[in-house]
């Protein structure tokens, strides 16, 4: 025992002394969490819309400033004709178009209708939807207000945010970001640190002595595990300070299921490691193998069901998925073990799967 | 493995990456159970924007469904739904989404509201005699979405798995490349060359620049090939922007092989920035929603810069004098990135 204490130590020692290394396991979750919570949303704003107003009555002028003091748009007007606003959108200056025709208020007071016409940049398909979404609510409501029918049925729906009344827009990211970074960790600086004693020659040595193989492969994850719950904590903590999440569930379950995952990722190190003898080729398997299967089949990126059938099977193969999936019932949701108890086996199946096959593998003689 | 991972790359990201909102899982709680709400419930399912994942007998099944995962918003009839739909003209419906993915619960709710509207509108006509002034102000709102009409987002995500090609190709390559010689100590041996600086990593550079054209080119086929996207605009225009880009970008890749002792942290240090640069870049999220100082971040990458242009090339066929802001960017970062890196790279220790 004492034997294994004091390789442990060794090991702490050495990924101590790596400090850019260190630098970068433990600023990745800071910058991603800075990231996504603050710069990137998936929420459309600051749409620059272009408006023509052939028309200038009252109603044009009337809904112009209503879409103004929405706060969705940056509107500037010009006058353009049909055929430069190709040239415009090639330009790159606007994402839509809002075209009144100079017969509108006119149009709309005497003949019944009028027409508009919105013209959008469909290169992102997604903006140009919500851009026609917002616009026709914006438009529809004006008209509600000033030529609505004051008769008639309303049915009048009232929406509830469940989980995240405060409309943050991150809380999706946040369990992404934690199986994200504990994966990079703990797989890739595992294996490659197994490796790099591989490469170094030191490894037969180690193999040579009384210690057994087995504790050499535990001491040198122990210090990931370590630093893996370290940063696991800084995550959680960040998301709660900075972002302000809300954690509804049980935090023990928390630390129970991330340990879990952390124990899953290093025996993915592990079986890594024993399948090749250069560093460079175990970085490249964890990064490239690993980590985009993390950030595509997990879900938080993308959403799983738009996926092709067949990616929504293998993504049953990631490990990420189902630590994604109880994270998110455990800390957004707040539900208890028995909503995830199911997905708990799965992780802790694999484990084992995975443990065994890495230790089998380990060669004991070189 | 050059010329497998861009093929894998082009064909899997585009498949996985669609950000679409197709299918929402509605559950519903029907209180009333009057005709009224029967037909409300036949027009959302007729609807086709939902998975309708059955009928629950209260509130408190249906949110088990949310808690499950299974459903993502609950729609509730309240008691006497038809019965104060007829008496006092209003009746209030509740709407509960999952919001922790914002963007699914802002439309689904968004498709859930329109189809009431219309439902609201369709009960008028049938029940009521129509106002005499009901058909006046009717705004008729057309729209259509240019370069995209159909609105399939392969082609806004394509252009952009071309940049990352680039990217990878360029940035972790060569950030191994000068790394991997200071490891194996070859370094000192050219050193001690009266080799030039400029021309030693210009010698490492060129290599990697051409397999990165051919892996261009080859990106470029299979979106033809595959996706069916062909270039609208000039594709000399394209190329140009590719080549510089290229160099930028290994410039950047030789100044994390210059700071860095090792290959492992060399390839660490990349993919830290890679990541960030691919995130900032309008890649996934579009630079528009930004707060200002990121947007100003996003602009110091060069990865930004030639991602729009790469889309508006591409897809809007836009011409040299659009694009020739972005292009004095890209000169200005290759020019930047690679004079650091040769002023930093020092032959004596």
């Amino acid at each position: 025992m004492k034997q294994l204490l004091v390789f442990i130590r060794k090991e702490f020692y050495h990924v101590f002394r790596d400090r850019r290394t260190l630098l970068i396991m433990f600023g990745l979750p800071v910058v991603q969490i800075i990231l996504f919570g603050f710069a990137l949303s998936s929420e459309v704003k600051n749409i620059r819309l272009g408006i023509s107003d052939n028309a200038e009555d009252v109603n044009s002028r009337q809904i112009i400033s209503k879409i103004r003091s929405s706060d969705y748009f940056i509107v500037s007007e010009k006058k353009i004709g049909y055929g430069e606003l190709e040239a415009e959108f090639r330009k790159g200056n606007m994402t839509a178009a809002l075209i009144f025709p100079n017969s509108f208020g006119n149009d709309l007071l005497h003949s019944g209708t009028a027409p508009v016409q919105i013209i959008t940049d469909g290169s992102d398909p997604n903006i140009a939807k919500t851009v026609v979404n917002y616009l026709t609510n914006i438009i529809q409501a004006y008209q509600a207000e000033n030529f609505g029918r004051a008769a008639g049925y309303q049915v009048v729906p009232e929406i509830r945010m469940l989980y995240n009344e405060e409309g943050n827009g991150s809380l999706n990211f946040i369990p992404g970001v934690m199986a994200l970074i504990l994966m990079i960790v703990c797989t890739a600086l595992t294996s490659v640190s197994i490796v790099k004693e591989k490469e170094l020659g030191t490894m037969e040595v180690l193999l040579v002595s009384p210690f057994k193989p087995i504790w050499v492969l535990i001491a040198k994850a122990i210090p990931y595990l370590v630093l893996s719950i370290l940063n696991f904590t800084v995550i959680l903590l960040m998301a709660v300070f900075v972002l302000g999440v809300e954690v509804r569930g049980n935090v023990p379950l928390l630390f129970f299921e991330s340990i879990l995952f952390i124990i899953t990722c290093l025996s993915l190190g592990l079986l890594i490691s024993n399948a090749t003898n250069s560093q460079q080729t175990a970085l490249l398997l964890s990064l490239m193998v690993m980590m985009l299967p993390t950030i595509i089949f997990t879900g938080f990126m993308m959403p799983l069901e738009n996926m092709p059938v067949p990616f929504q099977v293998i993504s049953n193969i990631v490990p990420a998925k189902w630590y994604y999936n109880i994270i998110k019932s455990v800390m957004l949701k707040g539900l208890g073990f028995e909503y995830v108890w199911k997905e708990t086996l799965v992780l802790g199946g694999m484990t084992v799967f995975l443990l065994t096959i890495a230790l089998k593998k380990f060669k004991t003689t070189l | 493995m050059m010329l497998v991972m861009p093929v894998m790359q082009l064909i899997i990201l585009p498949l996985a990456m669609d950000f679409d909102v197709k299918f929402v899982n509605l559950a519903v709680v029907d209180n009333d159970h009057s005709t009224a709400s029967q037909k409300l419930i036949s027009t959302v399912t007729a609807s086709g924007f939902f998975k309708m994942k059955g009928n629950a007998s209260s509130y408190k099944e249906a949110l088990q469904l949310i808690q499950k995962g299974q459903a993502d918003i609950i729609l509730e009839i309240p008691p006497s739904f038809e019965k104060n739909l007829v008496r006092e003209n209003r009746q209030q419906l509740a709407l509960y989404a999952d919001a922790i993915n914002g963007t699914k619960a802002g439309i689904g709710s968004g498709y859930l509201l329109s189809v009431i509207r219309s439902y609201s509108l369709a009960l008028d006509i049938g029940l009521k005699s129509v106002p005499k002034d009901a058909s006046a102000g009717a705004i008729d709102i057309t729209y259509s979405n240019w370069f995209n009409p159909l609105g399939i987002y392969r082609y806004n995500i394509v252009p952009a798995v071309l940049v990352l090609l680039l990217t990878l190709i360029g940035g972790y390559i060569t950030a191994l490349n000068i790394v991997r010689e200071k490891e194996m100590g070859t370094i000192e041996q050219i050193n001690v060359t009266p080799v030039k600086k400029w021309q030693f990593i210009l010698g490492k550079l060129t290599p990697f620049w051409i397999i990165g054209m051919i892996v261009f080119t080859i990106g470029l086929v299979i979106s033809a090939l595959v996706y069916g996207i062909v270039p609208k605009g000039n594709i000399f225009l394209l190329y140009a922007f590719a080549m510089v880009y290229l160099v930028g970008i290994m410039g950047f890749g030789l100044l994390i092989s210059t700071y860095s002792s090792n290959q492992v942290q060399a390839m660490f240090v990349a993919f830290f920035f890679m990541m960030i640069f691919m995130l900032m870049s309008g890649f996934f999220t579009s630079i528009d929603s930004m707060p200002g100082w990121a947007k100003l971040i996003s602009d110091l990458t060069p990865v930004t810069h030639f991602i729009k242009t790469d889309r508006m090339i591409i897809l809007k066929g836009s011409e040299w004098k659009d694009v020739k802001t972005e292009f004095f960017y890209l000169v200005a970062f290759a020019l930047f990135l690679n004079s650091w890196a040769i002023l930093n790279y020092r032959k004596t220790n």
